[in-house]
């Protein structure tokens, strides 16, 4: 493509956005008025969306989907995202909001608006019910499996005792095998993994010990959409004090969803 | 052009030390039981009784037309199941020597059939028993003629147990990996590990080429003169 031809097909999309801009209605009216709601939902991330035997998504992130449309009196329609294009959908108004195990950061912050949270997402270490490990301190004398490199790792290390005894391995496949087949007493893995690990894995009761360290998800709405976001904001806060974050938390993740950000 | 930083990954010496000493450690151990296996499995195979060959053939076939890496798995995942949970460390070196057992009962058997008949009628008449002629006059010249490739072997078992880091065996990859995890140099840590093992590799070479001569099946031996 040559410097000139960019150049249009940039000012056409700058004109294209500056439309939007001018053309944006009000995504609550407009949902009320469809009788129906568009929400981006994982299906490649358990245990917050994916796909069941019975090929309907499935997870934290569609029941709490659900639960929107329900408080709204709408209908919902699940479109499937991935990490990647779950942003862009928002941007360019194909779903209403996104819940797609969104984390927060000031670089997103600048294109879209955020909801309160409304699940945890985090890091911590588990294993199984019979094992005492109230925090770092207990896993002295004791193996903890762990995928090198990634956050946990980091977490861990800094904060294990010196005689406990960290292994790491290559990817989260191997380090799940070494906690199933018992080579590993304790695994530090992200809650996702750990999720998946105890739903195939139910005759271990692995549970959850204590955490490493917290990324909450976060509900992304369109820019501007701030009659859409203060409703969800709305949903948020009342399913919070009736309990329903904590039991889609118990549910999903195994741990209630304790102290979100507003 | 990226610029290498040497100096990030050569400050975690203590971590490549402990690594390559384990790396050491295991080829020693792998090394010696290995061809303690592969040398009664050449004997079973070559003057066993028959119903000990077929084993033998099965064990060598499985394990040398299968990667070691799913042999390694095998013991370190696969066993538990069966009740026998091992550290990394035990796990890594009965894969090592299972690997290398098979390989070197069949290097050694080479060896072994390439002994000429008279040198075993001679030994016999002589009124060596059994046990004398294989130990004292067949089995010494035949390592001679088959070490350099029981050499080679051994080396390629030392630089394949660079896997066993992924059974969190903290051997010298999984340190050369460790440290790229923490400081995103994966260029120069891999290349430092390689240098490593090629110094390890030159060294053992030379070492066994020493052992094997002076100790194991002599110099006149080796040469059938």
């Amino acid at each position: 493509m040559t410097a000139s031809r960019r150049g249009l097909v940039a000012a056409v999309l700058l004109a294209g956005l500056g439309l939007c801009g001018l053309a944006q209605a009000d995504a609550l009216a407009d949902i009320g008025s469809r009788k129906q709601i568009a929400i981006a939902i994982p299906t490649d991330f358990p245990p917050y969306g994916f796909v069941s035997t019975d090929l309907k998504p499935q997870g934290l992130d569609v029941d709490m989907a659900q639960l929107i449309a329900t408080r709204l009196g709408v209908k919902v329609e699940l479109v499937p995202v991935t990490s990647a294009n779950r942003i862009p959908y928002l941007q360019t108004r194909k779903v209403d909001l996104v819940i797609s195990t969104l984390g927060k950061n000031p670089e997103r912050e600048k294109v879209i608006d955020f909801t309160a949270a409304y699940s945890p997402f985090f890091q911590a270490v588990f294993a199984a019910k019979g094992v005492t490990i109230r925090g770092a301190a207990d896993l002295a004398g004791k193996t903890v499996g762990v995928t090198r490199g990634a956050i946990e790792d980091i977490e861990l290390s800094r904060i294990a005792p010196a005689d406990s005894e960290i292994r790491r391995f290559e990817d989260n496949n191997a380090t799940v095998s070494a906690f199933v087949s018992g080579q590993v007493v304790a695994i530090a893995t992200g809650a996702s993994v750990a999720g998946n690990l105890m739903a195939r894995n139910p005759q271990l009761g692995t549970e959850y010990k204590f955490v490493l360290k917290d990324s909450p998800n976060f509900i992304g709405v369109a820019k501007g959409e701030d009659a859409l976001r203060g409703r969800v904001n709305e949903i948020i806060a009342e399913a919070r004090s009736s309990g329903e974050l904590d039991r889609l938390a118990r549910r999903w993740l195994g741990r209630p969803a304790g102290n979100l950000p507003q | 052009m990226i610029s290498l930083d040497f100096a990030a990954v050569l400050e975690q010496w203590p971590l490549l030390v402990r690594g390559a000493a384990l790396t050491v450690a295991l080829t020693a151990l792998s090394a010696a039981l290995g061809t303690a296996v592969g040398v009664a499995c050449a004997w079973m195979r070559v003057w066993g009784p028959a119903a000990w060959r077929w084993p033998v053939v099965a064990y060598v076939e499985l394990v040398r037309n299968t990667p070691f890496i799913v042999q390694l798995f095998f013991v370190f995942f696969g066993l538990p199941a069966a009740g026998v949970k091992l550290s990394p460390e035990a796990a890594a070196l009965i894969a090592m020597t299972v690997n290398l057992g098979a390989y070197a009962a069949e290097i050694v058997r080479a060896g072994l059939e390439a002994t000429p008949r008279g040198q075993i009628e001679a030994a016999r008449s002589l009124a060596l028993d059994e046990r004398q002629v294989f130990l004292r006059v067949v089995l010494p010249p035949a390592l001679g003629r088959v070490w350099p490739a029981l050499v080679g072997q051994i080396i390629i078992v030392m630089l394949g147990s660079s896997v066993c880091g992924q059974i969190a065996a903290a051997e010298l990859s999984y340190q050369a990996n460790l440290i790229q995890s923490r400081n995103f140099r994966a260029f120069e840590a891999f290349l430092i590990g390689a240098a490593i093992y090629l110094g390890l590799s030159l060294l053992l070479r030379r070492l066994l080429d020493e052992i094997g001569p002076r100790w194991i099946f002599g110099r006149r031996a080796a040469t059938g003169r």
